[in-house]
C-alpha cells in the first residue's frame, strides 16, 4: 500500500511550510512537495495608501530582514519621484543606504548561518535533536555561539544608526535617506571597545569561513553531494559584473554558466519573469518567460550571486571567491550546501564594505535627497540575504498607490526548495521500512540551505514551525511527526 | 489689572488669574492637565473630554471651565487617570490608527498619550470602520481612518480673511472634515503645513513630506508628552 508522509512545521526556517512526500507499494518516491501554507495579502492592503508609506509599511512583512524590504520599496519610489534607478542618489543617500544594506546582509547571514544550520553542520543530520540547535551550539561551542550572537548584535547596531531602528526603522524615503552618521557613531564602529568594532567582525568573518572550509575538507560527501541538481540562476550584478547587493543589472545563468538573461534593466523586469499559480500552495512560481515553466525556473541567493557575479570588489572577499570558483572549476555550484560557503563569504564581502562606507566622509556630509520628474510607476530591486527581492509599484495621479506586485526571494527559490527536497527525500527514503526523525531533518536541512523566509514569500503571518505526515495510497493518515 | 484668585490641584494650592481656563491656569502652576482638542490662544471646544478634572466634586472638562476662587480641582487621581485612559482607548478602538506605518509616529498627540497611560490594549472591542483616504487635494492627504473630529484645524487655519479652510461634512457617526471647496484656492503651502502641525494625530498629511524626521529627532522620541510642563515642576521643587 502506498504512503504519505507529511513533515509539518518544518523548523528552524522563517515561517511556516510543510512538506509532503507520497511512496507507492514498493517505497519509491512519487512526489515531493514543499506546501507553504500562509496568506496574508500585503499587496491588496497597501493600495490607496500614499507612496511615500510604502517603504515603511511594507517591511512589516518580515522581522528578520525588514532593511530588504524598506530598501527594496524605497528604489521603487526613487524611480517615482524621478530620483533615478539607484544610481540617481546623492552620494550621502546611496552610500548610507548601502550601509544600512550591508549591516542587514551581516546580521541576516550570520542569523542563519550561526543559529539555524551550524547545528546541523556541528551535531550532524541524525544528530540527537534535544542538542542539534542553537542551546546545543551555545553549550558545546561557546565561541561560535558568542560570535554568532556579537556579528549579529554589530549589523543590527549598524541598521540602528542608519534607519533609527534596529527592526523596522524609516531611514529610506523616496529620493533618499533622512539622516547622516555623527563623527561619534562613525568612530563607534570603527574603533569600538572589542569586539564590536570592523576590525574584529572581519576577523571573525575570516574564522567563519575557515571553519566552514575546514568542515568541508571532513564532509565533502554532504556538502558537495546532498541536494545537487541542476538550476539556472539569477541576481542582480554591477554593470561591470561585479556582486553588488545594492544595485545592477539582472542576469541570469544556466547550470554550465552560460549567460541566458543579459544584464537587463529590472525596470522591465516583467517583460522577462512570470509567475505560475499552482492549487496546492500560497507562494507562486516564477520563471523567466523565454524558457517555459519546466524549464525557465531559477535559484537566488548567496549560491546564484557567486555564480553570475565574475569578481568581488573588496579584496578578502574576491580571494575567497577565486577559491570558490576554482573549486567549482569556474562553473557554476548546483550545489545546494554550497549556499552555507557562498553566505560565509558576502559576510566578510558585507563587513568589508561597511569599513569601506564608514571611512567615507559621504556618510557624514552632504545632502541627502534628490528629486526630478515623477512618474506613475517604479521597479525597485535589491539583493536580499536570501536573493533577489523584486518591488514593482504603480502610483495615481493623487499619489496613492494602485498596484502592488512583490516577487520575494524565497518565491524565487520555491522550485529549486521543491527539486532540492525531492532530491533529499529520493536518497534518504526510498525503500526504507521506517522513516526517522534524521530522515525527516534531512529534507529540513535542504530547505534551510535556501535560508527561507516563508513569512515574506506568502507575505504571511504565523508561527515558525514545519510538520511530517505520511498518508497511504488512500490518503489516510498513518503516522505525523510535527516538529 | 488681573483679579488674583487661589484654588488647589490635588490639594496643592496655586495661584491664577481670575476667569483663566483650568488647563491654562494649571499650565502655570506647572501641573500638567492632558489635551488633545484644545490648542493654545484658541476659543476652547471640549470635544475630546481627555483634560476632564473633577472640580468640587463634578466632572468638568478643564479646556473649558474658567478658574474660581476656592476651587478644588482632583486631577491626578486614580479614578480621573482611568477615565481619560478610558477616552483615549476609545479613540484607538474607534477609528483605524496603525501607528506602525504612520508618519506621525512619533509626533502624534494621541499616541503619546497611549504612551503617558501605559495602554498596552483596549478595553473596548475594536470597531474597524470602514473609512477612507482623501488624496484628492494636490497639497494634503485627509486620511479619516485617523481623524479625532478635535476641530483643531477647523478652528486654528484661517485664510487672510479669517475665514476657515477647513469644514465638517456629513452627520453623525459619518462625520468627516473637508477643505472647503469655497477656500480652496487659497489654502497655501503654508497653511497645508500648519494644518499637518496643527492636527493631534495623522490624519492631515502633507504630500510627500513622510518620515523626513528621522527617529530619535521626533517630538516624542525624547520627551514624554506634558513633560515639559511637569519637568519645570521638578526642577523648581528641587530648588526649593
Amino acid at each position: 500500500m502506498g504512503q504519505k508522509i507529511t513533515i509539518e512545521p518544518v523548523t528552524r526556517v522563517e515561517g511556516h511550510g510543510k512538506v509532503t512526500i507520497h511512496i507507492d507499494n514498493e517505497g519509491k518516491i512519487l512526489q515531493t512537495r514543499l506546501h507553504i501554507v500562509e496568506f496574508r495579502g500585503f499587496e491588496r492592503f497597501i493600495q490607496g495608501r500614499p507612496y511615500w508609506e510604502a517603504p515603511v509599511l511594507v517591511q512589516r512583512l518580515c522581522g528578520i530582514c525588514p532593511v530588504s524590504h524598506h530598501l527594496a520599496a524605497a528604489k521603487a519610489m526613487d524611480v517615482i519621484v524621478g530620483a533615478g534607478t539607484g544610481e540617481g542618489l546623492t552620494p550621502t543617500g546611496e552610500k548610507m543606504r548601502r550601509l544600512m544594506h550591508y549591516g542587514q546582509m551581516f546580521q541576516s547571514h550570520s542569523l542563519h548561518f550561526f543559529h539555524l544550520a551550524s547545528p546541523d553542520l556541528l551535531f550532524g543530520v541524525n544528530g540527537d535533536p534535544a542538542i542539534r540547535n542553537v542551546i546545543g551550539v551555545a553549550l558545546e561551542h561557546q565561541d561560535l555561539a558568542v560570535q554568532g550572537v556579537m556579528m549579529r548584535k554589530f549589523g543590527q547596531e549598524i541598521i540602528r544608526a542608519t534607519a533609527g531602528k534596529k527592526i523596522h526603522g524609516t531611514g529610506a524615503i523616496p529620493g533618499g535617506i533622512n539622516k547622516s552618521l555623527t563623527q561619534e557613531e562613525v568612530d563607534s564602529f570603527l574603533k569600538g571597545d572589542d569586539p564590536l568594532n570592523i576590525d574584529k567582525m572581519i576577523s571573525w568573518s575570516k574564522d567563519a569561513l575557515k571553519f566552514f572550509k575546514d568542515y568541508h575538507k571532513t564532509h565533502k560527501s554532504i556538502i558537495d553531494e546532498f541536494a545537487e541538481f541542476p538550476s539556472n540562476h539569477l541576481s542582480l550584478v554591477r554593470k561591470d559584473g561585479a556582486l553588488d547587493l545594492y544595485h545592477g543589472v539582472l542576469r541570469a545563468v544556466d547550470p554550465e554558466g552560460k549567460i541566458i538573461l543579459h544584464d537587463i534593466d529590472y525596470q522591465d523586469y516583467n517583460k522577462y519573469i512570470e509567475e505560475e499559480v499552482r492549487t496546492w500552495s500560497y507562494m507562486k512560481f516564477p520563471y523567466l518567460k523565454e524558457f517555459g515553466k519546466d524549464n525557465g525556473w531559477y535559484t537566488v541567493g548567496p549560491l546564484a550571486r557567486m555564480n553570475t557575479a565574475e569578481f568581488i570588489d573588496t579584496p578578502l572577499a574576491q580571494k575567497e571567491f577565486e577559491k570558490f570558483k576554482a573549486y567549482n572549476n569556474g562553473k557554476p555550484s548546483n550545489k545546494s550546501m554550497h549556499m552555507h560557503w557562498a553566505r560565509l563569504i558576502e559576510i566578510l564581502h558585507s563587513a568589508e564594505k561597511m569599513k569601506e562606507l564608514l571611512s567615507d566622509p559621504d556618510i557624514q556630509n552632504g545632502e541627502l535627497t534628490t528629486k526630478g520628474t515623477k512618474k506613475p510607476e517604479g521597479v525597485g530591486l535589491i539583493e536580499a540575504p536570501r536573493g533577489t527581492l523584486f518591488h514593482h509599484y504603480k502610483v495615481n495621479n493623487n499619489d496613492q498607490i494602485e498596484m502592488a506586485n512583490l516577487i520575494v526571494s524565497t518565491t524565487n527559490n520555491n522550485q529549486p526548495m521543491n527539486n532540492a527536497v525531492n532530491q533529499v527525500a529520493t536518497n534518504v527514503m526510498t525503500s526504507q521500512p521506517e522513516i526517522t526523525e534524521g530522515m525527516m531533518n534531512a529534507v529540513e536541512v535542504a530547505i534551510r540551505a535556501y535560508d527561507p523566509c516563508l513569512s515574506c514569500a506568502t507575505h504571511a503571518l504565523g508561527q515558525m514551525p514545519l510538520e511530517i505526515t505520511l498518508y497511504n495510497s488512500d490518503d489516510k493518515i498513518i503516522d505525523q511527526k510535527i516538529k | 489689572m488681573y483679579q488674583t484668585i487661589k484654588f488647589t490641584i490635588d490639594g496643592k494650592e496655586c495661584i491664577a488669574k481670575k476667569g483663566q481656563y483650568l488647563v491654562d491656569a494649571a499650565k502655570e502652576n506647572n501641573i500638567y492637565i492632558p489635551t488633545l482638542c484644545n490648542v493654545e490662544g484658541v476659543k476652547p471646544k471640549g470635544a475630546c473630554r481627555i483634560c476632564t478634572v473633577k472640580v468640587n466634586g463634578r466632572l468638568m472638562t478643564a479646556c473649558t471651565t474658567p478658574v474660581a476662587e476656592g476651587m478644588a480641582i482632583e486631577n491626578n487621581t486614580e479614578e480621573i487617570i482611568d477615565l481619560r485612559k478610558s477616552i483615549v482607548e476609545l479613540f484607538f478602538v474607534e477609528g483605524n490608527h496603525f501607528c506602525p506605518a504612520c508618519e506621525k509616529s512619533g509626533e502624534c498627540d494621541l499616541q503619546a498619550l497611549a504612551y503617558k497611560f501605559l495602554i498596552m490594549a483596549p478595553r473596548f472591542p475594536f470597531q474597524f470602520p470602514v473609512r477612507e483616504l482623501d488624496a484628492t487635494n494636490p497639497k494634503i492627504v485627509k486620511d479619516h481612518n485617523r481623524c479625532i473630529l478635535c476641530k483643531r484645524c477647523i478652528r486654528v487655519i484661517k485664510d487672510e480673511e479669517g475665514k476657515n479652510i477647513y469644514a465638517f461634512k456629513k452627520r453623525g457617526h459619518k462625520v468627516e472634515i473637508i477643505v472647503d471647496p469655497e477656500s480652496a484656492d487659497k489654502f497655501t503651502d503654508e497653511l497645508a503645513e500648519k494644518s499637518m502641525e496643527i492636527c493631534p494625530v495623522g490624519a492631515i498629511l502633507v504630500k510627500e513630506k513622510g518620515f523626513s524626521t528621522p527617529i530619535g529627532q521626533r517630538k516624542y522620541d525624547k520627551v514624554p508628552i506634558g513633560s515639559d510642563i511637569e519637568k519645570v515642576t521638578k526642577i523648581k521643587n528641587e530648588v526649593l
